[in-house]
């Protein structure tokens, strides 16, 4: 009896403690009228794709120390916490978790598509806004699905359509379209045979995924010599795409590689040295003239001491337009500032930018560069 | 016909490279039956070094043969002694506990080593300068086997016989088979059973670390990752060919390349890894320890 009765009390006492302790914390909230907005920045901080999401850390802090020394947001100094996902969709779940129990109300990222779908589902439900500098699966914007996702890159089939007329004006007639089964790489090349079908000159002579970190893709590389293509499309990572090129040239295949956003990295120039030269990649059209541009590229090297990396100015054009909109909506409450991002215009490196219904940004897209030389040069 | 033996040729050098590396696994796994999951990175190891003392020597001007064979010394030198350290740290204490622990230890290690060269050196891809000599006669079947093909091939033939004579004929390889077939036994009747580990260690390594510089100049492109599935592969080619006996890890490795390069090229790259395991699957079935493997009589 006596031993139920302290059991009775212990669970009281223990009861108490909670209630104690969730009382604590909606003080704490009340007390903190948020006297600074944090930005949150997801994306791959480490591992193979990190020079793809560092550069988005860095445009975040820039952007954040240039508007906290005008006097911040609202009154509101920004604060940039960072999240690595490794762009793996299991990590970029855990971040967005974090994210969200830190009572982050903006979030700029994620880098890899997969990844920033993951990470889409919690950022919707707990009314966070999500704007990636870089992910380009179509569906994430043209689904529907995801009202509270923003980019302020173009979409994968704006490149793929690119990519197919500028393989027809290169004369090519069958092509070869080589995936590497990602959500990016995979979404890319399925538009790109869509098209070609579509197009009576043109046909698909082959189309295969291949695993990314294979020891080598020379079966592959066979059965695009075999199958008579006049030209090769690939849709994926700079990784693989720097092997097979370097197994295509070594093996005598002369013919044109074309490859994506993915590809146009200096780390595949670098990787595939000689044979880098004369590959085809889309990637966000040059945007150098712009003054905004100078700005941001100055304030990176001051800042950090070396030029600024991939989808820098996408991620810095992104930072602006999150920050604007909290300062337009005079809040972060969730419906306002999707309102202000679909309304208001703000000066980006980017150039002049506001976001449509669906969330696409309205004036970025994609040009056809090549390798010449060791650098990736804009064709026109 | 020509599609034929230009696939057959591509699996082969795959093959052969996956051999290389599974000959360090199933030379380990006969003496101590633990399977080294450290392995794919004493690769990696190979391969990172390799690059450095080429890079170095390149860079003061010496010769292209002369910087492969002082990038391959270096490289063995280096990864033995990764190799060799390894054993002392992560297996030797473990060597009487249960079974799993060694083997949570070797991927514990596997792990620290990828990590430590990405720190210590980069995440990024890095280039890898093409080592291998241009050999004349091989131009003859330009498009069908390369120079680089050709060297991996054959420096996997003579490994592997080299291999295989050693253990037969030698002293040490003596020793390495009472190892293998009773520890106590061998230790009763004066083999030094720590001497010889730490040599199996060694010369394991030493051919992963041969590979990693061959297979890198081969592909032209390393990071800190490659050993993780190289090793996968090599792991799979072991079991294939029956893990424990030399002629079988080089059967394995043929068999699994060789699979891979006519699944891609008869169906498609995207069932290259499907039929590979469906193989070892079906392989395992009827003959549970391998195409080669010993049927092992329980020790009661």
């Amino acid at each position: 009896m006596r031993g139920k009765l302290s059991f009775v009390l212990m669970a009281f006492a223990l009861m108490g403690l909670l209630l104690a302790g969730c009382g604590g914390e909606d003080k704490k909230e009340a007390e903190a009228p948020a006297k600074k907005l944090i930005l949150g920045v997801a994306g791959a901080h480490s591992g193979d794709l990190a020079s793809y999401g560092l550069p988005t850390v860095n445009a975040a802090k820039l952007v954040a120390a240039d508007i906290n020394a005008k006097g911040g947001v609202l009154g509101m100094q920004v604060e940039v916490v960072a999240q690595d996902d490794q762009c793996k969709p299991e990590m970029a779940t855990n971040a967005a978790t974090k994210l969200m129990s830190d009572d982050v109300k903006i979030v700029l990222g994620h880098i890899c598509s997969g990844a920033t779908k993951a990470a889409l589902e919690i950022y919707r439900d707990g009314k966070i806004v999500c704007m990636s500098p870089s992910a380009t699966n179509p569906p994430l914007t043209q689904s529907g699905d995801y009202p509270n996702f923003f980019r302020t890159i173009a979409s994968d089939d704006a490149q793929a359509m690119l990519e197919v007329e500028f393989a027809k004006k290169l004369g090519l007639k069958k092509l070869a379209v080589i995936h590497d089964k990602g959500d990016y790489g995979k979404g890319f090349a399925v538009f790109c045979k869509q098209f070609l079908e579509a197009d009576s000159g043109m046909e698909v002579v082959l189309f295969e995924g291949v695993t990314p970190g294979a020891v080598d893709y020379s079966a592959v590389v066979q059965k695009i010599k075999n199958s008579g293509a006049d030209g090769v499309i690939y849709g994926g990572y700079h990784p693989e795409a720097s092997k097979i090129v370097t197994t295509m040239r070594k093996k005598g295949v002369e013919i044109p590689f074309l490859s994506d956003d993915g590809v146009k990295d200096d780390t595949f120039i670098k990787v595939a040295g000689e044979y880098a030269e004369g590959v085809y990649a889309t990637g966000p059209r040059d945007i150098s003239a712009n003054p905004l541009y100078a700005v941001a590229e100055e304030a990176h090297k001051k800042e950090f001491g070396s030029d600024p990396g991939a989808f820098f100015f996408q991620a810095y054009a992104a930072s602006q337009a999150l920050l604007n909109a909290v300062e337009k909506a005079g809040g972060t409450d969730y419906d306002k500032v999707v309102e202000a991002l679909r309304t208001q215009y703000v000066e980006t490196p980017l150039g002049k930018i506001k976001f449509d219904e669906r969330g696409d940004a309205e004036g970025v897209g994609f040009s056809v560069y090549q390798v010449k030389n060791g650098q990736y040069v804009e064709l026109k | 016909m020509e599609y034929f033996l230009e696939l057959f040729f591509g699996g082969l050098t795959r093959g052969s490279i996956y051999a290389l590396i599974a000959l360090g696994y199933t030379m380990v796994y006969g003496i101590i039956e633990l399977i080294n999951f450290a392995h794919g990175e004493i690769y990696m190891i190979g391969a990172f070094t390799g690059l450095i003392v080429a890079g170095v020597l390149g860079a003061l001007g010496f010769p292209g043969s002369a910087i492969l064979v002082f990038a391959i010394v270096a490289a063995v030198i280096y990864s033995a002694a990764y190799g060799f350290t390894i054993e002392k740290i992560a297996y030797r204490p473990l060597r009487g506990a249960a079974r799993l622990s060694p083997l949570i230890s070797a991927i514990g290690m596997s792990i620290f080593l990828q990590n430590y060269v990405m720190l210590a050196q980069t995440s990024d891809f890095l280039p890898f300068p093409s080592l291998l000599p241009e050999l004349g006669f091989v131009k003859h079947f330009k498009g069908i086997l390369g120079s680089s093909d050709f060297i991996i091939i054959v420096t996997t033939i003579v490994v592997c016989v080299a291999l295989t004579l050693f253990i037969k004929y030698t002293k040490m390889g003596k020793a390495m088979r009472a190892t293998a077939q009773n520890r106590t036994m061998a230790q009763l009747v004066g083999v030094s059973v720590d001497t010889v580990i730490s040599v199996t260690f060694i010369i394991g390594s030493s051919l992963a670390a041969v590979g990693g510089v061959l297979i890198a100049s081969h592909i032209g492109q390393i990071n800190y990752y490659i050993g993780f599935i190289a090793g996968l592969k090599a792991f799979t080619a072991a079991v294939l060919g029956g893990i424990g006996s030399i002629p079988g890890a080089m059967l394995g490795g043929l068999v699994l390349g060789l699979t891979e390069a006519f699944a891609t090229g008869y169906v498609s790259s995207d069932y290259e890894d499907v039929f590979a395991f469906a193989l070892l699957v079906l392989i395992l079935i009827f003959r549970p320890s391998g195409i080669m493997g010993k049927e092992k009589i329980q020790k009661v």
